[in-house]
């Protein structure tokens, strides 16, 4: 305990954190649904921007998507799409716990593990998709 | 002074803020408006993806894809307000940055989500594949 000036803050003990846990799948789903949320907040601005570039006129609109087809560009993208299916489906399985279903250990597991499968495949799906119709 | 306060007086304005039911609910509704919706843009996306600008203007005109697409907009950056508030509220406790930051996020949904739904609506009530203002 330090005997610093007055109305100092004590050294209280703080809860258990990130450090102290084993890591386990629960825990994934719980900190990947907060990452990919708020990747799809970036998302969704970019989406905004695509709208007010459609408005605005054809070269901005060409410029734009001209952006988001660099390498960097589509990087974001399949990102974002990770994200999208993700948060997806980490909230249907939060829908599912409202309702009181899904608790037991095992199952939580378990869809946890559906919920980042489902995730990837689907992003592999749609940029196969995207790749067979032209769009990369 | 204080000392002239009932113990109910002190008692009252403390306690949960009453009215967190309706958020916890828009919450749920929203991801629930969203589910088919998401997909749908997906959907939309692929489509877009391969097409040009009188392609995507054309198609903004459809009254179906205007709309959801509106609605897409205007649920998601809802929900995206709504979580993100939750976020800053989890992990910044200074009151100050706390503010800023609760502040910023309400400026910036609420700029992003005006600019777009203009947008949106600008092409689809414009008329054909080229924009008439662009001289």
């Amino acid at each position: 305990m330090s005997q610093g000036k007055p109305g100092a803050a004590k050294a209280r003990p703080l809860s258990p954190h990130l450090q102290v846990w084993r890591w386990h799948i629960t825990m994934w789903g719980s900190i990947l649904n907060r990452a990919t949320g708020v990747a799809l907040y970036v998302g969704a601005l970019i989406l905004a921007g695509w709208a007010v570039t459609l408005a605005s006129g054809q070269d901005a609109y060409i410029a734009y998507t001209g952006m988001l087809g660099t390498p960097l560009g589509l990087l974001v993208m399949l990102g974002l799409t990770f994200s999208l299916y993700y948060h997806l489906a980490a909230g249907v399985r939060h829908l599912f716990w409202d309702a009181g279903k899904g608790f037991d250990p095992k199952l939580a597991d378990l869809t946890g593990v559906a919920a980042i499968g489902f995730a990837l495949v689907a992003t592999l799906a749609t940029w196969a998709i995207a790749f067979m119709t032209g769009a990369l | 002074m204080s000392d002239f306060r009932t113990p109910l007086s002190r008692a009252r304005g403390l306690g949960s803020a009453k009215h967190g039911v309706s958020t916890w609910l828009f919450e749920r509704v929203s991801s629930i408006t969203l589910v088919p919706i998401v997909l749908w843009a997906v959907f939309s996306g692929l489509k877009l993806a391969s097409a040009d600008y009188q392609a995507a203007r054309v198609w903004m005109q459809s009254p179906v894809n205007a709309v959801l697409t509106l609605l897409l907009i205007i649920v998601g950056i809802w929900h995206m307000h709504v979580g993100l508030r939750v976020v800053i509220e989890d992990y910044i406790s200074k009151p100050l940055s706390r503010a800023a930051l609760l502040l910023l996020n309400m400026f910036v949904c609420g700029l992003g989500g005006a600019l777009a739904v203009f947008s949106i609506l600008k092409v689809a009530l414009s008329v054909g594949g080229l924009d008439g203002g662009a001289l």
